[in-house]
């Protein structure tokens, strides 16, 4: 296991950038420490495979350096670093069994067949394919296939972090489901570095304990997934995370209420004080799980019109018009019924207010 | 089922239809006719049914240009298979380096292969050829014309110059096909460079090392103008294959029956090796998991 | 226009893909294939577009029987999983090109390629190539291309399993409102069920090329026909608990005897298997009624608003889904609580007797 520390790095695909736009990966200075579950999240070509590959060895990074355990190893390629990596879609010796295949890395470093045995049979064990060890590794299904490529980073005992490309991209929804917990169960276990790519909030999310948020090329956020979700730090995080992602509606401030188009929504002292004290275009956002949405008039509320509420299982998501913006809201599977019209109650607690993007917080 | 009711089809498909039935199915239907008759002259036939099929199949020359054959074919293919998959390995991936190494792989494809014939004709005499007096400067005697061992080593050296290179591509695009991820996981198991070649590249080269084979071993089973340009079957007969034997019998000798008998049994024998060619490849399209 | 399909039936390989489908299709409807890979989806789609010729079964499309025609002569249009957009046009051109086909004068085809360009967000880039744009662009192309035609039957296969999560809810969103808009007759597959759900519409659920359950999506979803519907319709999967019906008391596991109440009156004795959704099994006693069961954390999962907790009840698995972040100790043993009015009760066999919604048994199917 090791400690690894990003130094100011940045990497541009080509070979001569000329501004921030040219590079895929801008400024990132972070520490990781042992042990830990992190996932890159982020939309496509948001820089996180293009971090990770930095991080494995698989590409040297135009500036900064990459040091495990305070040693460099920017220039040092993935074999030598004791990594181990998984890949979108399963990599495996075909011609091998599923023993061969898992002891592979063991083979090529040179250690005996007595301990080569032992290490196969304990990492089998923790990943359910002590049923499997004699067949041929071709024949298993995609979730089986992805167990062994991590079996191989698991072999070997002194490795460093096991690195994640999108792993559960090839497997079926019911699977995935199964894979993630497995994922989740093994690293629980064994505690190694485990950084796990993903555009996935869900996957992200549930996988593990620091999720650092990227877009266009630099981390926007890093944090435990529930920070994230209560107190996403720029508007792209309350929009990326959470399903569906937070709801914003421009607002002016007047004394403690947000104003929206002549609707007064009260706020709590502190976030008042803080979007007095902002400057440029601010923004109340609400998550939905936390809006409330009433049949008939409460304390508090403001009337909306609902646009359409849709079933999705667990809960209901309400779609409704305040004044020309579009909420959502999550309601609990109950048996209220709506007619045309709602009323939505923010709760103070759970209102939080973007000036230019950024979140107001207290310092 | 549609297709039978599309009647334009038929149209557009006829004159293939015409073309093949002109130049393969009625000659081939000739020969057949004159397999199992003997001609003596125009408008003088007997019919004498297998006959000619049992003369040639114990005809021991016969038996002896098919061991030449399959030495032949077997060595080369001992050679042409393993250099062209080293060739290909060694191939810049991509680049301005791809590119001109495909086009000069390519080269020795291009030639007409009577001119290859000539060309080595020319490159191994001892006098004038730059190979051939070289190497008896070297103080070695090499003369094709005269001795068995140089003939089939210069044919051989021939065969693999012309037709390596046809392997090499194959193997060429079955190794580019492989996705980067296989050799980053080698990689980072420790693999070494024989390991990642004998655990991914070749068995992942398993399809088109398959194609490369059946070919080459069909083409060189039916060697004609090569040989024929450079030794003429010699000297004696020891460079004298199947397709060189046939054809002395058939225009050599002018008799017909036997040669028209000796190319069904040639053409069944190259038949068989082609319903082989396919079923291993739909196989292969089957057996590909990944 | 109405498309029916009758016993349906495609052995490839002497592997069954499709057993015996019939399924009736309106005008102005949205229909979703759920089930797993290999279910038998696509191939049912290929049938549906003309792409393939079932070994045996009936497609009539208005009455007319056109099981043996071509694809080109029938008007649907097709959406792939793999962005498929013609290289060297340009947006316009690929959006433009079915029209062009059909031989519509310049004019028009320009008014409803803008006009699909716009719907899909697409105006400001009909001059650039697809391979200029993102994954989510190249496919929102794609799908303007089915939707210009006007077709009367527009095939989706899975199509947005390649697109960023976020993407995908998005354009989610955005094909509710197009598919309302249209006369056709929408077909979607999908593996997920959330997307099924959020579609709407009706829904043939699919497993091994054999239909289980055709109904409202959100109707299927309240009221599974069998286990198997409802595992393939539920994220996370549903909790299943083998229990036995002994005269007026029902037995869990080992230990857990609770007499019959409410819907679960009804049940004559016998050996039954409860299915209850992990949102329904709660952390806190949620009101008297509740059933307690001891169980054993083996992992607790939280995404930020919610927590998954899977423990072990003796031998079966389940899995708590519950909203707030709540973190268990592994290996701890906790309490959780469900209220047996929201049981599904299914016979041993599979098929269903009683759900949450009503009250009255299931004929046995």
């Amino acid at each position: 296991m090791a400690k690894i520390t990003l130094d100011n790095i940045a990497h541009s695909y080509l070979s001569t950038p000329k501004d921030e736009s040219d590079y895929a990966l801008r400024l990132i200075d972070n520490i990781w420490d042992d042990g830990g579950a992190y996932a890159l999240l982020g939309p496509s070509g948001c820089g996180k495979t293009t971090l990770l590959n930095i991080i494995s060895g698989l590409l040297v990074p135009s500036k900064g350096r990459v040091l495990f355990d305070g040693k460099d190893v920017t220039n040092l390629p993935p074999e030598k670093r004791n990594i181990a990596q998984v890949f979108q879609f399963p990599v495996l010796y075909d011609t091998m069994t599923v023993f061969n295949n898992l002891a592979f890395p063991l083979k090529n470093r040179g250690f005996n067949k007595e301990d080569i045995n032992k290490r196969v049979l304990e990492v089998a064990q923790i990943l359910d394919l002590t049923d499997s060890l004699n067949k041929k590794a071709a024949r298993l299904s995609a979730d089986a296939k992805q167990k062994i490529s991590l079996g191989r980073g698991l072999v070997r005992e002194d490795v460093a972090a096991i690195l994640f490309d999108e792993p559960l991209t090839v497997i079926d929804p019911h699977l995935k489901w199964q894979l993630r917990g497995k994922l989740k169960e093994v690293h629980e276990q064994l505690k190694l570095t485990f950084i796990y790519v993903t555009h996935d909030q869900v996957e992200a999310l549930t996988f593990a304990d620091q999720v650092i948020v990227m877009y266009e090329g630099a981390i926007v956020q890093i944090g435990t997934p529930q920070e994230l979700f209560e107190n996403p730090s720029h508007k792209f995080v309350g929009y990326f995370i959470g399903s569906p992602g937070m709801n914003f509606l421009p607002c002016k401030l007047n004394g403690n209420k947000a104003m929206i188009n002549g609707i007064g929504i009260e706020l709590d002292d502190k976030t008042a004080d803080l979007g007095h004290k902002s400057h440029g275009n601010l923004e109340l956002g609400i998550r939905p799980l936390y809006l409330e949405v009433h049949p008939q008039e409460v304390e508090n509320s403001v009337p909306a019109l609902v646009k359409s509420i849709e079933d999705q299982g667990t809960y209901k998501i309400i779609t409704a018009s305040l004044s020309g913006n579009i909420l959502r809201a999550r309601l609990p599977e109950g048996k209220e019924t709506f007619s045309e019209n709602a009323w939505l109650r923010f709760p103070k607690s759970w209102i939080r207010l973007f000036a230019n993007d950024k979140l107001l917080t207290r310092p | 089922m549609d297709k039978w009711k599309d009647n334009k089809a038929w149209f557009l498909v006829l004159p293939v239809f015409l073309i093949v039935a002109f130049s393969a199915v009625i000659p081939l239907m000739t020969v057949v006719n004159y397999s199992i008759q003997d001609i003596f002259g125009p408008g003088q036939r007997v019919f004498v049914g297998t006959e000619w099929f049992k003369e040639v199949l114990s005809d021991v020359r016969l038996h002896e240009a098919l061991w030449r054959q399959l030495l032949f074919s077997g060595l080369v293919l001992l050679i042409e298979m393993p250099l062209g998959i080293l060739i290909a390995l060694m191939m810049p991936k991509k680049g301005w380096g791809a590119s001109i190494s495909l086009v000069l792989i390519a080269l020795p494809l291009l030639i007409p292969w009577n001119v290859i014939g000539t060309i080595w004709i020319i490159f191994t005499r001892p006098d004038i050829g730059l190979l051939g007096a070289t190497i008896n400067g070297l103080g070695i005697g090499f003369d094709h014309t005269a001795s068995s061992l140089d003939a089939w080593v210069t044919l051989m050296l021939m065969e693999v110059w012309h037709w390596t290179p046809l392997v090499a591509l194959l193997a060429y695009a079955g190794l580019r096909a492989i996705p980067e991820a296989y050799f980053q996981a080698a990689k980072i198991d420790g693999a070494s460079t024989w390991a990642t070649f004998w655990y991914i590249q070749l068995p992942k080269m398993r399809g088109v090392l398959t194609i490369a084979l059946l070919l080459r071993f069909m083409d060189s089973f039916l060697i004609y103008a090569e040989p024929f340009v450079l030794t003429g079957g010699g000297p004696g007969n020891s460079t004298t294959f199947l397709s060189i034997y046939l054809v002395k019998v058939a225009v050599g000798q002018f008799d017909l029956g036997p040669a028209a008998a000796f190319s069904l049994v040639y053409f069944l024998i190259i038949l068989l090796f082609s319903w082989l060619f396919y079923q291993v490849l739909q196989n292969v399209g089957k057996g590909e998991t990944s | 226009m109405s498309l029916s399909m009758k016993n349906i039936n495609l052995t490839v390989n002497e592997e069954i893909y499709l057993k015996d489908i019939s399924l009736d299709f309106e005008s102005g409807s949205t229909n979703i294939f759920l089930g797993r890979t290999l279910a038998g989806k696509t191939s049912l789609l290929r049938i549906m577009a003309g792409l393939d010729r079932p070994d045996s079964g009936r497609i009539f499309v208005n009455g007319k029987d056109v099981t043996g025609v071509s694809v080109r002569k029938r008007n649907i249009s097709m959406v792939y999983q793999q962005f498929i957009n013609y290289p060297s046009f340009t947006i316009y051109e690929n959006i433009a090109s079915p029209l062009k086909i059909l031989g519509m004068d310049k004019t028009k085809i320009d008014r409803r390629v803008r006009q699909v360009a716009e719907m899909l967000h697409l105006e400001s880039m009909l001059d650039r190539i697809p391979t200029e744009l993102s994954g989510g662009q190249q496919q929102r192309c794609a799908i303007a291309r089915a939707l210009v035609k006007d077709s009367t039957l527009l095939l989706l296969d899975e199509p947005l399993v390649n697109l960023d999560y976020k993407l995908r809810e998005e354009l989610q969103i955005d094909l509710q409102d197009i598919f309302k808009q249209r006369d056709a007759i929408v077909v979607y597959t999908t593996t997920e069920p959330a997307e099924a759900l959020k579609l709407g519409g009706n829904i043939a659920v699919l497993d091994k090329g054999r239909m289980i359950q055709t109904g409202v999506t959100s109707q299927v979803y309240h009221k599974p026909a069998s286990i198997k519907v409802a595992e393939v319709f539920s994220d996370p999967p549903i909790n299943l608990l083998s229990c036995s019906v002994d005269g007026a008391s029902i037995k869990f596991g080992q230990n857990l005897t609770i007499p019959l109440k409410g819907h679960l009156s009804q049940l004559a004795s016998g050996n039954y298997i409860a299915g209850i959704r992990s949102n329904h099994l709660y952390l806190n006693c949620q009101n008297q009624n509740d059933i307690k069961l001891e169980t054993i954390v083996e992992l607790a999962e939280i995404n930020g608003s919610e927590t998954f907790i899977h423990v072990d009840y003796g031998t079966t698995k389940l899995v708590v889904q519950e909203v707030g972040v709540y973190s268990r100790k592994i290996d701890s043993t906790i309490m959780i609580y469900l209220d047996p009015s929201n049981l599904f009760i299914f016979s041993e066999s599979g098929s269903l007797i009683l759900s949450p919604d009503n009250r009255s048994p299931e004929k046995l199917l």
